[in-house]
């Protein structure tokens, strides 16, 4: 496959970058699993690349005090093997490392996967589970929102022309929480049918945190709020966990499509939400 | 003087490193988009987005516009060149006009509609976006069930009925057995399209010299020298005239044993334009219009008494043929029937086959072709037929297998088993895999709610093609053995390996017959202007066939050592043994590299002997071989999300004589990976207008790395009669007995709900419907 003409740059700082992007046929390049496979079907056609990789402020993973900050260029891999996200923000740690194979962890980005908003994706069940933060940089300047505002719809997002997220911001996970990222892929393309992060926390046994974070089960990643809301006061128990899980997709539309309909995919979403909890549960306390 | 003869190893039978690997693992070898010629042209196609449709208006003046094309042609401009060819004749076989370029009308999603010819690809495939095709779409089907129906949409408004042949095969008495059963079973399956998908596409090179008037044609194909004939023909070129080269070929299984309208595109825009042109298939143009395997929608049915055994089996078997004839297309269907009885003793059956055209491309050999088919038919119904009994599935195959003692068998098909050991292979999987302690633990875990099962399937393959009778353009196969003037050896086989290894265990039969180093032997193929007319590899024919023509051609040659042996010897009293000829009176010897030296500089020559050692032998097989093996696979199935995941796999395959059990592992591995891919995975989906839904690796699921069990595989050594090495075949054992012992296992796990059959691939959301279904 073969895709069309195009002129590639690559700039070394953000400011030069920014000043590319402000051309509307250009598009950042940031990884390119997924803008390059589309390019080839000829799906995409931008005129111009401005490939981020070599602007060194955006591929730093730092602390700042209670939150962890990851430079939009930061590969799946190096957030999968990174000591500071591994201990500090585990789930963000296992859901990179359940991204596509080595060659894909490798080379995508998380400020790429998340810019592109597939709704398949796996980051936006941690991100949101992890109440993450996105910082986005224009000619105009930064600002920065929360992940659940910007992820506005299918490959929709709260980025203006021009401009570019530049990182994602994730809490410290507290000590004593338990996190899990359960997915159920789709056989040919690895991502996720749907796929569940949960975080807990127990107070004196009972849970006294929760969020839940879904994606793949719709148009774009979502809250589970209903879920939560059951789980806090609780144990845990089997039945708890699964009197929560059954809201899990309650007035949510379902995606369908030829490997899974609407039916099983709901399916799909409780039992992952009570392995999810199941597991962040033992790891709790 | 005492004779120092050094014992030569012997190669046969040893794990040997594959002399191919390292080009390949270093990126060192030509496969065909490495080949580049001077002054090489592209050609990019335009496909039709419409399976069927009429062609009212085709504009290509804005392709031409671009600067560096430099052509574009349609269906109206192709003179000089034929139909691709059907190379089956079967009894009332309708063969459709299949022009390399359509004409008037497209027939499948993806039909070559124009091509574009630049200076470079990029340039023909942007320019091939500006040809602009008027359609009127037509009615498609794409289901061959439904292309049967009276009122379905005709593919071929000549043939509005869209039966492409029928085909009918029985023996014995099938109705009296069916009257005399105590029991009858009967199961539609259905064996969904299955994409080959290689790792290297297809992709050709045509180079026409118009002052010589010849022909090259270099092609990623498995059948050199029947593609030349064949093109040669199509194309009006003489065909010592025309060459064709298989470089480096990343993989076939079965897809390049075909001929296609984009092999004599290429050769036919060289002629036309005076210059080498390349094509290469992208993926997106393999999944539209490269043959498929499979297709097939099953009606089994079997008669039985109540102990088990066998009386009789019906078939009906649709065959999804698409909408032309690919080169063996409507004989894939009939090699089921041969098969169908499995290794089971019954001789009583009846089959009918009857071949549908539907808008798709056409379906062709893929891994078994054929074998697979009737493999999983069998194996499932002899399951359900068991379950129907409550028999235990290892007894019931052991009560109707065919026994030692009764080979040569001669089927109700008309087949000869050769040899076997069918209780063997299959009592040595179940003691593997401790069978009595599995159904033990099974039930612990039903118990519990768990759902594991057990699956077992046995299989019998037709191997070594094969009879040239039987074969479409012969079925022997050639060698040139030469020993060159300093002792080192070159092979020139018919054969055409693209990753089956003959490169190396060529090298160690010959090493073992000539008594040299394994790297004095070179094994050369591919090329016609090189090698003498040669069959091809399929049908796992390359070490069983091409092995045994260069064994045979080595035994010619033998002859001769020993003659100029005896020469310099001076003796008559002299063997050939380990690389020397040696006279039994006085132990003197003299080597292989000083007979032949010897034989070229022809100082003196043995009476009535010519110069030089270069034999050549056209073997052919008098009947084919037939391997055979038990796969046995434990699943646990997720009750809640349907999930399938193997536990154990265990193969203990035969066949026959083992030369090298490192590529025979790699053989077992490749094929049952290919396997699971299809009971779990593959299916290549079309909607009811013929639109391609699993055009991409996205959606079309290959089994992964993280899918594959560990293969616990092992080998009985039957030796095949048919030829003097005892080998059989097994290139494609895996693909054959993976599917049914996959499903098996996974029905077997979900009998107790009562599910009886669920068909190919065995998805989640399949599997856990029908658990809901059951449940409720």
């Amino acid at each position: 496959m073969i895709c069309q003409e195009f002129d590639y740059f690559a700039p070394a700082t953000l400011h030069d970058a920014l000043q590319l992007l402000s051309d509307p046929g250009a598009r950042a390049l940031a990884g390119g699993m997924s803008l390059v496979p589309l390019m080839k079907l000829r799906l995409a056609t931008p005129e111009k690349l401005v490939d981020l990789r070599h602007i060194p402020n955006l591929r730093s993973i730092r602390r700042k005090d209670s939150m962890i900050h990851i430079g939009a260029m930061v590969t799946h891999y190096e957030i999968e093997s990174a000591p500071l996200i591994g201990s500090d923000c585990p789930l963000l740690a296992a859901t990179a490392a359940a991204i596509g194979d080595v060659q894909i962890r490798n080379a995508g980005t998380i400020g790429g996967s998340v810019a592109h908003a597939d709704p398949a994706a796996d980051y936006p069940a941690a991100l949101l589970a992890l109440e993450a933060r996105v910082e986005l940089t224009g000619a105009s300047g930064e600002r920065e929102m929360a992940f659940e505002d910007f992820l506005i719809d299918t490959f929709t997002t709260a980025l203006e022309p021009g401009e570019l997220v530049t990182a994602i911001c994730v809490p410290v996970e507290e000590p004593g929480s338990g996190v899990f990222y359960q997915k159920h892929p789709q056989p040919a393309s690895g991502f996720p049918m749907v796929g569940v992060a949960a975080r807990l926390s127990l107070m004196d046994g009972l849970i006294g945190f929760a969020r839940v974070g879904v994606t793949g089960f719709s148009g774009k990643g979502y809250r589970a709020h209903g879920v939560e809301e059951r789980l806090i006061g609780k144990a845990g128990s089997e039945a708890e966990l699964l009197d929560a899980a059954s809201v899990v997709a309650e007035g949510v539309q379902a995606s369908a499509d030829i490997h899974a309909s609407a039916v099983y995919r709901a399916q799909l979403a409780r039992v992952a939400t009570v392995r999810a909890l199941r597991a962040s549960l033992l790891k709790a306390g | 003087m005492t004779p120092v003869i050094t014992e030569t190893p012997t190669h046969v039978g040893k794990r040997i490193k594959r002399k191919e690997d390292p080009r390949m693992i270093t990126g060192t070898a030509t496969y065909l988009d490495d080949i580049k010629l001077p002054n090489m042209h592209f050609a990019a196609i335009v496909r039709s987005p419409y399976a069927a449709a009429r062609i009212d208006r085709i504009d290509f003046a804005a392709a031409l516009q671009l600067p560096g094309v430099v052509a574009v042609f349609t269906g109206a401009d192709l003179d000089g060149v034929g139909n691709v060819p059907c190379g089956v004749s079967l009894p009332g076989l309708r063969i459709p006009d299949h022009s390399i370029l359509a004409k008037g009308r497209v027939y499948f999603s993806g039909h070559p509609v124009a091509v574009v010819v630049a200076t470079d690809p990029y340039l023909a495939r942007d320019a091939a976006e500006r040809v602009e095709v008027d359609y009127t779409p037509l009615p498609a089907v794409a289901d061959p069930e439904k292309a049967l129906e009276p009122g379905a949409p005709a593919v071929h408004p000549e043939w509005p009925d869209n039966v492409a042949f029928v085909h009918k095969q029985e023996n014995g008495d099938i109705d009296q057995a069916f009257a005399e059963a105590d029991v009858i079973v009967k199961q539609r399956m259905l064996q969904p399209r299955v994409v080959a998908s290689p790792m290297e596409p297809r992709g050709a090179i045509g180079d026409y010299k118009s002052a010589e008037g010849a022909l090259t044609l270099y092609s990623s194909t498995q059948i050199p020298h029947l593609l030349r004939s064949i093109a040669a023909a199509v194309l009006g070129v003489a065909e010592h005239k025309m060459r064709v080269v298989a470089p480096e070929v990343g993989g076939g299984f079965g897809c390049k044993a075909d001929v296609y309208a984009e092999e004599l595109l290429v050769c036919f825009l060289s002629r036309k334009l005076g210059f080498p042109i390349k094509w290469v298939e992208s993926r997106r143009e393999h999944f539209q219009a490269c043959s498929q395997g499979r297709g097939h929608v099953d009606f089994y049915e079997i008669a039985a008494r109540k102990d088990g055994t066998i009386l009789g089996i019906r078939l009906k078997l649709i065959q999804d043929i698409g909408c032309h004839q690919q080169l063996l297309t409507s004989l894939i269907p009939t090699l089921s029937v041969l098969m169908l009885p499995g290794l089971y003793r019954c001789k009583t059956f009846r089959a009918e086959v009857v071949g549908a055209f539907t808008n798709c491309f056409p379906t062709d050999a893929y891994r078994g072709a054929g074998r697979p088919e009737a493999t999983y038919g069998i194996e499932r119904i002899v399951d359900i037929l068991a379950s129907e009994l409550k028999m235990d599935a290892a007894a019931i195959r052991l009560k109707n297998f065919i026994e030692p003692q009764e080979f040569p068998f001669a089927t109700g098909t008309g087949l000869i088993y050769d040899s076997g050991n069918y209780a063997g292979t299959l009592n040595n999987a179940l003691d593997t895999i401790d069978y009595a302690a599995l159904r033990e633990e099974q039930l612990q875990l039903r118990a519990k709610g768990r759902l594991m099962g057990i699956g077992i399937a046995t299989y019998g393959e037709i191997c070594a093609f094969g009879p040239s009778p039987y074969t479409p353009a012969g079925g022997w196969e050639s060698a040139t053995v030469r020993i060159e003037p300093s002792g080192t050896v070159t092979v020139h086989t018919g054969i055409s390996p693209h990753g089956q290894g003959e490169e190396t265990t060529f090298a160690q039969i010959a090493a073992d017959e000539l008594g040299v180093s394994m790297d004095d032997v070179a094994i050369v193929h591919g090329d016609t202007a090189v090698v003498q007319y040669g069959i091809g590899t399929f049908g796992s024919r390359g070490t069983a066939v091409g092995g045994t023509s260069m064994f045979f051609a080595i035994e010619e040659l033998k002859k001769k050592i020993v003659k100029f042996g005896a020469m310099l010897l001076d003796s008559d009293e002299v063997q050939f043994t380990a690389g020397r000829v040696v006279c039994g009176k006085t132990g003197n010897s003299v080597a292989l590299a000083q007979i032949a030296a010897a034989s070229y500089r022809a100082l003196k020559l043995p009476p009535g002997t010519e110069p030089g050692l270069v034999a050549t032998s056209f073997w052919e097989p008098t009947n084919f071989t037939f391997p055979f093996g038990a796969h046995i696979v434990v699943t646990e199935v997720d009750a809640d999300t349907g999930e399938v995941k193997i536990i154990r796999y265990v193969a203990v395959d035969d066949c026959g004589k083992l030369i090298n059990p490192l590529i025979v592992a790699g053989q077992i591995h490749g094929g049952v990976a290919q396997g699971i891919g299809q009971a779990l995975y593959e299916q290549m989906v079309y909607d009811e207008n013929g639109q391609i839904l699993t055009g991409e690796y996205t959606d079309y699921a290959l089994p992964k790395a993280r899918n594959m069990p560990w293969i616990e595989s092992s080998h009985t050594e039957t030796p095949s009669p048919v030829n003097p090495l005892g080998v059989k075949g097994v290139g494609e054992a895996g693909a054959i007995g993976a599917p049914p012992a996959v499903v098996n296992s996974v029905m077997d796990a979900l009998s107790h709900f009562g599910i009886r059959h669920l068909d190919m691939p065995l998805t989640p959301e399949k599997v856990w419907s029908a658990i809901q279904g059951a449940r409720s």
